[in-house]
């Protein structure tokens, strides 16, 4: 730009060298800022402000009926002495181990066979359906397909000669049934995820290979999966942090029961809010929470190097 | 989320006919693969097979049967019944619970958030995203930094404060509160833009701005109508998740008067006293909340599996 003004000048030829960069320099700042005013009014009034809000109240023992008081790190102490908040942890971690391994691993059996087999585009519409649907929605069919009494599920296994179970109503198998729900929604997900993925990985490399004389398995392990790698990153880190987050699959199905089997960190958190209306607490556990959330989103990203493509 | 950074708006990998020369290599590999694919695609779509029989089972006939798949006594009571159209003695004596459930205005409500959410924060996300891509200005790495790291902030940490505000302003159990904490701003969004925008020949808008135009003016008239595509991709990503959203409506218009279908599902099965559920309501009701999902794929399947399948590509 400033060159280009200094060339003009000694051409002399255009009618307003040098003073109209300058106008327009100003004119590009104050553009600037009033195109990103809207989105910044949005980001101050419900990120910024609420985040350092929520770190205020944390500090607070507040009813919404009274005005809030100031009560120092109190929240956090209890919260050290809560088994109820641990157990919500320990819970969310469960959960996430029983959901994200399978998860991962359906969702890439599906896409590798879908990559062999077929690109039709019903096949990857069926796919995705249950990512399409609410939570609430998917729940609830399962919650049918689960029900002890009339559910298909146990109407299949009687008719196999197994014996019924209670899925939702079982406190020991509630926490993997509301899993089991999760799986089946996001499978579809992760596998065209990984199908994106595994369609850019060149065609070359596994001819390659297998000029090499590698196996199927040894392709699969040398080639795909280490190229597949910034998917795994995204699919990890997005489904541990909302598996830790999981809320709406068991408001429809368990409400945290039975005997609080299912009361998962989320859950307990909101909860507190608007059951005990305890403002003040659940913000203090919802910034632990958060803490956690970013340590391990930080840590999965440098263990896995996720900006860095090997195809790249 | 670092990772998001690395994102190039690279086109999807050209469709075609899978590469035959890997097809002849894995025989047997390929039965396999059939195999695993036919058996999910199974589970799938089984529960949609056993939520459609509760639904156009006749109430009474659903306790009489160990039926999977097929109504023993089909009938389309349970949908006319979840659509208000019979007496609630006649819905009492079918079996229902009593529960009221509005699916028409719950559908509308859902309609109107999203399109609501998905306009608003779509124009004032391009607008930023152009800003950020083309325009310097003082300030404008800061703020884009900030931005992309709200994405870091969870629901969990946010909803309080929201909550509070929003019950401060009045807006509780109105459109007007579900929409706002959506409508301005979305880091995703204006990351994805911004990346767009970043990749598109700076040739026009140089000529442009030389022949006089505005800076906002070549955002609307050269810009913008070169972007239909992720513009499009962007409207169903942010679209599937207002349509989907349940935490904050719940949160913010837990009243009958603003359910979106979500929170109307939810309370539909909430009213149902424990124990005996009203399954071939609930079932009708979901099979209609399905309806409007399976109409977008038709109409749109195609962009819709390339741009869910375009979030997580890098």
């Amino acid at each position: 730009m400033e060159n280009d003004c200094k060339y003009h000048q000694h051409m002399h030829l255009l009618p307003t060298p040098a003073a109209k960069p300058r106008l327009r320099l100003g004119a590009e700042t104050w553009t600037g800022w009033l195109m990103v005013l809207p989105a910044l009014l949005g980001f101050v009034v419900f990120f910024a402000w609420p985040a350092l809000r929520a770190l205020e109240i944390s500090f607070t023992e507040w009813n919404l009926l009274r005005p809030p008081r100031h009560v120092g790190w109190a929240n956090y102490a209890k919260l050290l002495d809560d088994v109820a908040f641990w157990r919500g942890l320990e819970l969310a971690g469960w959960y996430a181990l029983m959901n994200i391994p399978l998860q991962t691993a359906l969702g890439l059996g599906l896409a590798v066979a879908m990559d062999r087999l077929t690109r039709s585009l019903l096949v990857k519409s069926v796919v995705l359906l249950p990512y399409l649907l609410s939570n609430v929605l998917v729940a609830l069919v399962w919650l049918w397909m689960l029900d002890p009494v009339l559910g298909a599920v146990n109407h299949m296994l009687a008719a196999l000669g197994a014996e019924r179970q209670a899925f939702f109503g079982s406190p020991d198998q509630a926490l993997a049934s509301v899993a089991a729900v999760n799986i089946w929604r996001h499978m579809g997900l992760v596998a065209l995820l990984f199908l994106a993925g595994l369609q850019n990985i060149p065609r070359s490399l596994y001819e390659a290979a297998a000029l090499e004389g590698a196996g199927e398995w040894q392709t699969f392990r040398r080639v795909t999966l280490p190229l597949l790698r910034p998917v795994l990153v995204f699919v990890l880190v997005t489904s541990v942090t909302g598996s830790f987050q999981v809320f709406d699959t068991v408001v429809v199905t368990t409400k945290g029961g039975p005997e609080d089997a299912t009361k998962l960190i989320v859950p307990y958190i909101v909860q507190n809010a608007f059951g005990y209306l305890k403002m003040g607490y659940a913000s203090a556990m919802s910034m632990v929470l958060c803490a956690v959330m970013v340590a391990y989103t930080v840590l999965q990203m440098r263990v896995m190097r996720a900006n860095e493509s090997d195809l790249a | 989320m670092t990772s998001l950074l690395s994102v190039a708006p690279a086109a999807l990998p050209p469709r075609g006919a899978p590469p035959a020369a890997r097809q002849s290599r894995f025989r047997g590999g390929r039965w396999v693969a059939w195999a695993a694919l036919g058996a999910l695609l199974l589970i799938t779509l089984l529960p949609f097979g056993v939520m459609l029989r509760a639904a156009f089972e006749h109430p009474q006939a659903l306790y009489q049967s160990q039926a999977v798949l097929v109504p023993q006594q089909a009938t389309l009571l349970n949908f006319q019944r979840v659509l208000g159209l019979l007496s609630p003695e006649q819905n009492l004596q079918l079996g229902g619970s009593g529960a009221e459930v509005n699916l028409l205005a719950a559908t509308l409500h859902s309609l109107l958030f999203t399109v609501l959410v998905v306009v608003l924060q779509i124009t004032s996300c391009a607008m930023a995203a152009y800003a950020f891509a083309r325009l310097r200005f003082p300030g404008r790495q800061t703020l884009f930094a900030l931005f992309v790291g709200s994405m870091m902030l969870p629901g969990v940490v946010l909803f309080i404060p929201n909550f509070i505000f929003i019950r401060d302003l009045g807006w509780l159990n109105s459109l007007a509160g579900m929409v706002a904490p959506f409508a301005l701003m979305s880091g995703f969004s204006v990351f994805f833009l911004r990346q767009f925008f970043l990749s598109l020949p700076r040739e026009l808008e140089e000529a442009a701005l030389l022949d006089g135009a505005t800076h906002f003016m070549i955002f609307r008239r050269v810009v913008l109508p070169l972007s239909s595509a992720p513009l499009a991709t962007l409207a169903i990503l942010v679209g599937i998740g207002a349509w989907n959203e349940f935490f904050w409506p719940f949160v913010v218009a837990p009243g009958e008067d603003m359910q979106v279908l979500p929170t109307a599902l939810q309370a539909f099965r909430a009213q149902t006293p424990q124990g005996q559920f009203d399954w071939t309501g609930l079932m009708a009701a979901a099979t209609l909340a399905v309806i409007p999902t399976l109409l977008l794929l038709v109409a749109a399947g195609r962009k819709v599996v390339e741009s869910v399948q375009f979030s997580g590509s890098k």
